[in-house]
C-alpha cells in the first residue's frame, strides 16, 4: 500500500501543521498537474494524471486527521475494520438504549420526543468534541514514542468516535427527514 | 506575469452559455472577448459580443446561429431551438415539463438522447451546440486569420459525467479539440483573480440562463483551489420567463379569449416580451409586459413589488446550495473574503440582496457578469499553451460517484467535492462458476439507493478467465480527469491482464455515433465554407457597384473617353452576370475587372475632391 507520506515527501506524523502541507501540496500540485504538461507527449501526460490523481488521493487523506490516523493505522497492519451496531461501548449502553426509544416513538410519528432528541444530539455532539480531544493526545503520544499500543488506543477510539458519529447522524436524519440531500441532475 | 504567446497556436477559450456564448482570447494585454466582426451579411458574425445560443434550420437546411436566428426564432417558431444547454446529457423523462414550453418537437426514440424535430431531420442536443461553437470557431478565425482547432469550454460546476461528454461531444462535432472543460464559476474566479485579488477566499455565485452553481475557492499566490461547489443545473432565468410567460398566457387567455399556448409565434412574440421586461424591472421600479399580435392588444404593469414576490421561491431555490456548500468546504461564512456575481440573472436587485443576506457582505457586481466566465476560459486556455506557467486551477468534482452493490445500495467511491484528478480501486470477482464478464452499474450523486441517484454508466468487463466463482481478482480502477469526467479501467490481479471495458453510457452519445456526427460535420463544414466565401464576394461585389453607381452621377464620368466608359459598362455587366453563381473565384475576378476599368474614373474623382 502507498504511503501517503513518503508521495507527499514529509516525515511521518499524527499531529502535523495543516498550513506545511498545504504549502507542500501547492508545490508538487505546480509540478504535477496535469495543464502543465498538455503540450507534452501522450505518455508523459497520461504519467502526470496518474501522478497528480494519487497526489490529490494522499492530501485528501493526510489533511483530514481522521483519515489520516486511519491510513498510519492500516500502514501498520491493524485492521480497522466496520463499526457494528451492535458493538455499543458499554459506557453508552444505558443512553443508547433511551435514544432508541425516542428516535422510534420520533418515527412512528409521535413528536414529543423531539426535546428527547435535541438533548441527546447534543450530549453527544459534545461527546464527539471531547473524542476529538483525546485523539489529539494520543496523537502527540503516538509522535514522540511511535509506540504500537498507542495505535491500538487509537483504534479504540476512532471506532468509538464512528459509533456516536452514527448516532448524531441518525438523530439528524430522524430529526429533519428530508435535508439539502442533493438530488443530481434534475 | 511571464507570459510567452509565441510558442502555441490559438486555443480560445469558450462560455457555451444557456443564453448566450462568448468566445474570447488571452495575448499580453490579458484575455479579451472576441467579437463577430465578419461583413454584416454573415448572419452571426455581426460585432456582437455575445452570440445568442439560438440555432434555427432553414427550409433547404442551412444553419442560422445567433441574432439572426433570435429573429428566425419568432417567424418560423418549430425550426429553431433556444436553450438547448438544459437538454445536454439528459434524458426525456428529466425535461418533460419545460419541454411544454419549448417550440420544437421531440422526435421519437428519444430515451437516452433526445432527439429534436427541426423541419425534416431530427438533431441531437449536443449537434445543436455543436453549431453555435462552430459560429464562435468561426468568429475566431476571422479575427485571427488562422485556423482554430482547439478550446477550453465551460461548463456549470455542477454539471455531472453526462453532460460533461455531452459538451465534449458538441466541441468534437463542430471540429474542435477540446483541450479542458473549465467550470465556469472557478472560471470566473480566475478572470477575478488576475483582476483583483491574489489571496484570500472567494465564493462565486453564477446564476445563468439556465443552471446555478456556488463555489468556494482559496487563492493561494496563483493557485485556485475550489474548496467546495454545489448547484442546481436545472435553475436559472429561464424559469423566472417561464413563470411570467404562464402568467401572461393566462392574462391573454382571459382578456383575448384565446389560448395562445399552442400559437408557437404567439408564445416566442409572448416570450420576448416578458424577457424585456424582466430586464427592465433590474434597472426601474416597474415595466410593462406589451404583445401585439394580429391585431390585438395585451399590456400589464409588473411593479418590483410584485416581480420580486414572484420570483422569490426561484431565488430561494439558490440558498440551500449556498449554505451546503459553505459547509462543505469548511470555512464560515465571516471568513469568506469576497463574493462574485456571475451570470446575467445576478442583475436582478432581489438576487443581490438575497446574496447579500447570506453572505452578511455586499457581492462584487463591477466585472461585467456576462463575459467573466469567458474571459476566465481563455486564461485557462493560456494556462495550457504554456503562456502562463505561475497560475493552477485546482478543481473538485461536484457529486460524489458510487457502484450499485447488492440489494440497490450505492457504494461511494469518490466523494463529492475530491479535487480532481481523483481515483479509486475496486476489486471485483465473480459471483457463478465459469463467468467471464462483471456489470458494473456507475452512478452519481448523494443518495444512498442507486435508484435515486443518476445512473452514469454500464462498464462491462469482458474476457475474465472461466474460474471458480469468488475466485477472480479484478480490480478496476475509476478515475476522474481534470476534466471531471470518468473513465474505467481493469486489470486481472492474478494474471496481471488488462480487460477490456465496454461502456453503456446511460444518456448520451456513443463513439461511433459521435464518429459519425464529426464526418457529417466536416462535410457540411466544407459546403458551409464555401459557400461564406461566395457570400462574402458578393458583400464585395456589392459594395463596389454600390460605388461605381454613385460615381457615374459624378462629372468625373462623363469626362472619361467613350471607350472608357464603355470598358467600365462592360466590366459591370459580367460581374452582374456572375454574381449569382457558387464560385468564388469568378466573382473575385470580375471585381478585379471593375476595379482595373475604374482606376482612372477613381483618380479622376479624387483630383476633382483636391481641386
Amino acid at each position: 500500500m502507498t504511503d501517503y507520506y513518503e508521495q507527499l515527501g514529509i516525515p511521518r506524523s499524527l499531529n502535523l501543521s495543516l498550513e506545511t502541507l498545504r504549502q507542500r501540496y501547492y508545490e508538487l500540485s505546480r509540478q504535477l498537474h496535469p495543464d502543465r504538461f498538455m503540450q507534452k507527449p501522450e505518455a508523459e501526460r497520461q504519467r502526470a494524471l496518474d501522478l497528480s490523481s494519487a497526489l490529490n488521493d494522499a492530501y485528501r487523506t493526510l489533511k483530514d486527521p481522521i483519515r489520516r490516523a486511519q491510513h498510519v493505522l492500516s500502514m501498520e497492519g491493524f485492521e480497522i475494520g466496520e463499526q457494528r451496531s451492535k458493538d455499543v461501548p458499554a459506557e453508552l449502553l444505558e443512553e443508547v438504549f433511551e435514544l432508541n426509544m425516542a428516535l422510534e416513538e420520533m418515527r412512528g410519528g409521535d413528536h414529543s420526543a423531539r426535546p428527547q432528541l435535541e438533548q441527546a444530539e447534543k450530549n453527544f455532539t459534545i461527546m464527539l468534541a471531547e473524542t476529538d480531544q483525546q485523539l489529539q493526545t494520543l496523537f502527540a503520544r503516538y509522535d514522540s514514542s511511535q509506540s504500537r499500543d498507542v495505535l491500538g488506543e487509537i483504534r479504540n477510539l476512532l471506532n468509538r468516535r464512528k459509533y456516536i458519529q452514527n448516532l448524531v447522524s441518525e438523530v439528524e436524519r430522524t430529526l429533519s427527514p428530508n435535508p439539502q440531500s442533493s438530488i443530481p441532475a434534475r | 506575469m511571464d507570459i510567452d504567446f509565441t510558442s502555441t497556436g490559438h486555443i480560445v477559450g469558450i462560455d457555451l452559455g444557456t443564453t448566450n456564448s462568448l468566445v474570447a482570447f488571452m495575448d499580453l494585454t490579458g484575455p479579451r472577448i472576441i467579437p463577430g466582426n465578419g461583413p454584416s451579411a454573415l448572419p452571426g458574425a455581426d460585432g456582437d459580443k455575445l452570440v445568442p445560443s439560438v440555432v434555427s434550420i432553414g427550409q433547404g437546411g442551412e444553419v442560422v446561429v445567433g441574432n439572426p436566428a433570435r429573429e428566425l426564432l419568432i417567424t418560423q417558431p418549430e425550426r429553431s431551438v433556444y436553450s438547448v444547454k438544459r437538454l445536454m446529457g439528459r434524458g426525456l423523462e428529466d425535461v418533460k415539463e419545460e419541454l411544454q414550453l419549448f417550440p420544437f418537437r421531440v422526435a421519437p426514440g428519444s430515451d437516452s438522447v433526445i432527439q429534436l424535430q427541426l423541419g425534416d431531420r431530427t438533431y441531437t442536443p449536443p449537434e445543436i451546440s455543436a453549431m453555435v461553437l462552430r459560429q464562435l470557431k468561426q468568429n475566431a478565425e476571422e479575427y485571427f486569420g488562422v485556423p482554430v482547432d482547439k478550446a477550453v469550454i465551460t461548463v456549470p460546476a455542477y454539471f455531472n459525467d453526462a453532460q460533461r461528454q455531452a459538451t465534449k461531444d458538441a466541441g468534437r462535432i463542430a471540429g474542435l479539440e477540446v483541450l479542458r472543460l473549465v467550470n465556469e464559476p472557478t472560471a470566473a474566479a480566475l478572470a477575478y483573480g488576475l483582476d483583483k485579488r491574489e489571496n484570500g477566499i472567494v465564493a462565486v455565485y453564477d446564476l445563468g440562463g439556465g443552471t446555478f452553481d456556488i463555489s468556494i475557492l482559496k487563492l493561494h499566490d496563483g493557485i485556485f483551489e475550489v474548496l467546495a461547489t454545489n448547484g442546481d443545473t436545472h435553475l436559472g432565468g429561464d424559469d423566472i420567463d417561464n413563470l411570467l410567460l404562464r402568467i401572461a398566457l393566462e392574462d391573454v387567455a382571459s382578456e383575448w379569449g384565446q389560448d395562445l399556448s399552442q400559437d408557437n409565434e404567439g408564445v416566442q412574440r409572448l416570450r420576448r416580451a416578458v424577457i424585456q421586461a424582466k430586464e427592465r424591472l433590474s434597472f426601474v421600479p416597474a415595466a410593462n409586459i406589451e404583445l401585439e399580435y394580429h391585431g390585438k392588444k395585451y399590456e400589464r404593469e409588473i411593479a418590483r413589488e410584485l416581480f420580486d414576490k414572484l420570483i422569490t421561491p426561484i431565488i430561494d431555490r439558490t440558498l440551500g446550495p449556498c449554505r451546503n456548500c459553505i459547509k462543505d468546504a469548511g470555512v464560515s461564512v465571516e471568513q469568506i473574503d469576497e463574493v462574485v456575481m456571475v451570470g446575467g440573472s445576478t442583475r436582478i436587485p432581489l438576487v443581490r440582496s438575497a446574496v447579500e443576506n447570506l453572505f452578511r457582505s455586499k457581492p462584487h457586481t463591477e466585472l461585467n457578469p456576462d463575459e467573466v466566465v469567458a474571459l476566465g476560459a481563455a486564461v485557462q486556455a493560456a494556462i495550457l499553451s504554456g503562456a502562463v506557467d505561475n497560475k493552477l486551477l485546482l478543481d473538485v468534482t461536484p457529486l460524489s460517484l458510487g457502484i450499485e452493490t447488492m440489494g440497490g445500495v450505492v457504494s461511494k467511491l469518490i466523494h463529492r467535492n475530491s479535487t480532481i484528478p481523483a481515483s479509486a480501486t475496486e476489486t471485483f470477482t465473480t459471483g457463478v462458476d465459469g463467468q467471464t464478464n462483471v456489470l458494473i452499474h456507475v452512478v452519481q450523486g448523494e443518495r444512498e439507493l442507486v435508484k435515486d441517484n443518476r445512473s452514469l454508466a454500464r462498464f462491462d468487463l469482458k474476457g475474465i478467465d472461466p474460474v471458480p466463482a469468488g475466485l477472480a481478482r479484478i480490480e478496476v480502477r475509476f478515475l476522474i480527469d481534470a476534466n471531471g469526467i470518468l473513465s474505467v479501467t481493469a486489470k486481472d490481479q492474478r494474471t496481471g491482464k488488462e480487460h477490456s471495458v465496454e461502456v453503456k453510457p446511460s444518456y448520451g452519445l456513443t463513439d461511433e455515433q459521435v464518429e459519425k456526427m464529426i464526418q457529417e460535420s466536416f462535410e457540411k463544414a466544407e459546403q458551409d465554407f464555401a459557400e461564406r466565401q461566395v457570400r462574402e464576394q458578393r458583400v464585395e461585389a456589392d459594395a463596389i457597384l454600390q460605388a461605381v453607381e454613385k460615381a457615374r452621377r459624378h462629372d468625373a464620368y462623363f469626362e472619361l473617353a467613350d471607350d472608357e466608359r464603355a470598358a467600365i459598362e462592360r466590366s459591370i455587366n459580367e460581374l452582374l452576370l456572375v454574381y449569382n453563381t457558387d464560385d468564388h473565384h469568378l466573382i473575385a475576378a470580375k471585381i478585379e475587372e471593375v476595379n482595373q476599368a475604374t482606376i482612372k474614373l477613381a483618380e479622376n474623382m479624387l483630383k476633382g475632391t483636391q481641386t
